[in-house]
Parts: C-alpha cells; structure tokens; sequence
C-alpha cells in the first residue's frame, strides 16, 4: 500500500511550514516509520539546513525530473534514522522547473517507498502551492495566531475546498500561553472556529527553533522542548493515536510574582 | 490572574481586537466584497426596494452571517406600516385635524 501524502502548507509566509516538515519527518521516523521527504520550495530550500543533512545533498528534485539521476540517487539517507530520507529542491531554478504532472509523480514514486511522504511547500498560493497541494491526500496548513497569518490561511482552506483537493487539518505555530492568557493574542478556540476546520496541534513559541535550526538538529529530538513534545504529539495524532490537547500549562507560584508585567 | 486583568476585561483586550478584525476580514474576503462596496450595495438595495414600499431607511441594516464557512448576506429593512410613527404622516394627519376641527 503506498504511504499517505501530507502536504505543509500556509498561504503566508515565515510561519513555520519548513521547521513543521522537519518536525514532523523527525516524529514520524522516531516511531519507526519509513519517510520521505521533498522540499518543494525550489529555488529557496532549506528543509536540508533544517534537518542537517545540506553536506550530503548530490543531486535534487529538478535532476531528477530532468532524468538526469534515479530517484534512489536523489534521496538523501538522514545518518539518524536510516528510514528518513530527504528530496532537496534545487536551490539555483525556479519553481517553473516543476510542473504539476512532475511534482504528481514524483510525489507518488516516494509514496511507493515509504509509509509517509512530507512535502515543504513554498509560500504564496501560485504555482509552487498548487504543485505540492495536487499531490496531498492531507494538507496541514500552519498558521501563527495573528490576523494577517489566519487571514491567509483562510485563504488556502477556501482554495481547497473550491478546488476539491484533499481534506486540511491546522496547525498553530508560535503560541504563547502568557500572552493568551493575559488576553493580548488570539485563542485557539476563536481561530478554530472561524477557520472551520479540525485542529491537528498547536507548538509553541520556543527560543530552541532558532538554535535547533541553526544547528540542523530539529527540535522533535529534545525531549525537554516544548515544541519538540508538540511536533512529536502532531505525528502521533497521524498515526491514529488518542493524544490529548495538552491542557495550559499552570504557571508557578513564582512566574506569577515575576511575571508582573 | 491579577486585578488589574479583570478590570481589563471590560475594556477592548489585544485579543477582542484581534478577533473582531479577523472575524470582519475574513467575511469580506470569503464574499469577496469590500467594505466599500456592501454600502454601495446597501443603498442600492434601499433603492430598489423603496420603490415598491416605503421603508426606514436610516435603520437599514445589511451585513453577513457565517455558519461553518457558509456565508450568508442578511437584510434587515425596517418597512412603514399604517401603525409606524413617523414624522411626515404625523405632520399630515395634524395638518388635517386643524383644517377639519372635531366637532
Ligand atoms: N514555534 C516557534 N518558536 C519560535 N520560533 C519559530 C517557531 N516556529 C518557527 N520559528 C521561526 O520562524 C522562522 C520561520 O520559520 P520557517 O522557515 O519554518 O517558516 P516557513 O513558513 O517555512 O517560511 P517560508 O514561507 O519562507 O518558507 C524561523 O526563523 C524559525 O526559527
Ligand atoms: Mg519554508
């Protein structure tokens, strides 16, 4: 049976798509499950920097297409879980070096070789979008609970429904439970329901991304991230696990008295 | 929570803010209407309608409901009846009592 196809995608940029891929990948290959991966956003990768692996890129998705290599060529054996692999983008064209058929294929091809197949999708909702969607049998739209974020996320379940491609599911990125809770950011509850659709996670804001990044070590492998512990809860719920919403974490005694600000 | 945050409730948090703008955009950008033009559209439903009845046109309200992604415009056209108050008819019939005195 060939994997199931999940797309990243937000409509805005800079929320989170690429750090959710690598996330997402990394959870899924700790529970054991054979996965692909394709960054999608050619001309501007990154999901190689993320999951530090851009030292052992040989050739890319545009090669590929371009029958320059096999696709086992193309695929690059993550060193920490011999099951994760990774598509790059080609880093010096143009999204226009893919067509819909190509990403289609490509995308299905990867299926065949593993149970999960995360595809990084670019920014925007023109062709670099409509290529990684095509594909998907789940998209997972990111957003960052903000209006300009949602407002775009909107838009991206709209097209989605318009066009009858696959069933969304949200992601908050970048949450703050202090700020919520002191009521200067948007609740889940409020984005939820007037994005009108099922609610997959919510990460929250954690300084670790930034390091995690920069070191291409995501955070789904350190067990004392906050975020990592989302991601990880994100790829159980794809599995079919139960997992509960982690309730707001109660703050201390402490953080209550210094926090007073 | 301190004090200070539940008086702060009363008022317009960050947070309401937030979510009114984002409520309003997103209706606007699902029906793919401005703002602008839903008053445009307001006056001309006024228009049209007071052609055939006589309504309040000052309490005219037009806006849009959202039901799971199912938007809806809705009309609210307040519309004269013989038992409506109003000014000009009120000025009439008084215009008529000092011209026909009751007897
Ligand atoms: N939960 C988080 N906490 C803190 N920082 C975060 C979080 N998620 C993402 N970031 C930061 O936000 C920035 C953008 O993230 P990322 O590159 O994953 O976004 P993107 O949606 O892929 O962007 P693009 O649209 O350009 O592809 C990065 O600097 C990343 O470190
Ligand atoms: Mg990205």
């Amino acid at each position: 049976m060939p994997g199931k196809i999940i797309t990243i995608s937000s409509g805005k940029g800079g929320v989170g798509k690429t750090t959710t891929a690598a996330n997402l990948s990394i959870s899924l290959a700790m529970l054991g499950h054979r996965v692909t991966c394709i960054d999608a956003d050619i001309g501007l990768r990154n999901l190689d920097v993320m999951l530090g692996l851009e030292n052992r890129i040989v050739y890319d998705i545009v090669n590929y297409v371009e029958g320059k290599c096999r696709l086992r060529q193309a695929l690059v054996r993550d060193k920490r879980f011999p099951e994760l692999f990774l598509l790059p983008a080609a880093q010096t064209r143009d999204k226009n070096a893919i067509s819909i058929e190509d990403m289609n294929r490509v995308a299905h091809e990867a299926a065949e070789l593993s149970e999960f197949v995360v595809i990084d999708s670019p920014a925007g909702i023109e062709h670099g979008f409509r290529y990684a969607v095509t594909p998907a049998d789940l998209v997972l739209i990111v957003t960052n609970p903000e209006v300009t974020a949602v407002r775009d996320a909107d838009r991206v379940v709209g097209l989605l429904e318009a066009e009858g491609w696959a069933p969304a599911k949200l992601i908050i990125n970048r949450f703050q439970h202090d700020l919520v809770r002191r009521n200067q950011m948007l609740d889940s509850t409020t984005v939820v329901d007037l994005l009108a659709i099922d609610l997959l996670g919510i990460v929250p804001e954690d300084n670790k991304i930034l390091s995690a990044s920069n070191q291409g070590q995501p955070v789904a492998l350190d067990d004392r991230s906050p975020a990592g512990r989302a991601f990880r809860d994100i790829a159980g719920r794809l599995n079919g696990e139960d997992i509960p919403f982690e309730a707001i974490p109660r703050q201390t005694i402490f953080q209550r008295i210094f926090r007073s600000r | 929570m301190r004090l200070r945050d539940i008086f702060r409730r009363k008022t317009n948090s960050p947070q309401d803010i937030a979510a009114q703008r984002l409520r309003l955009v997103l209706t606007h950008d699902r029906a793919n209407i401005s703002p602008g033009m839903l008053e445009i559209l307001k006056d001309e439903i006024i228009a049209v309608i007071s052609r055939h009845l006589e309504i309040e046109t000052d309490k005219v309200m037009v806006s849009f409901s959202e039901d799971n992604r199912e938007t809806r415009l809705m009309a609210d056209i307040p519309i004269y009846t013989a038992r409506t108050p109003r000014a000009e008819a009120r000025g009439r019939e008084e215009s008529r009592l000092r011209e026909e005195p009751l007897d």
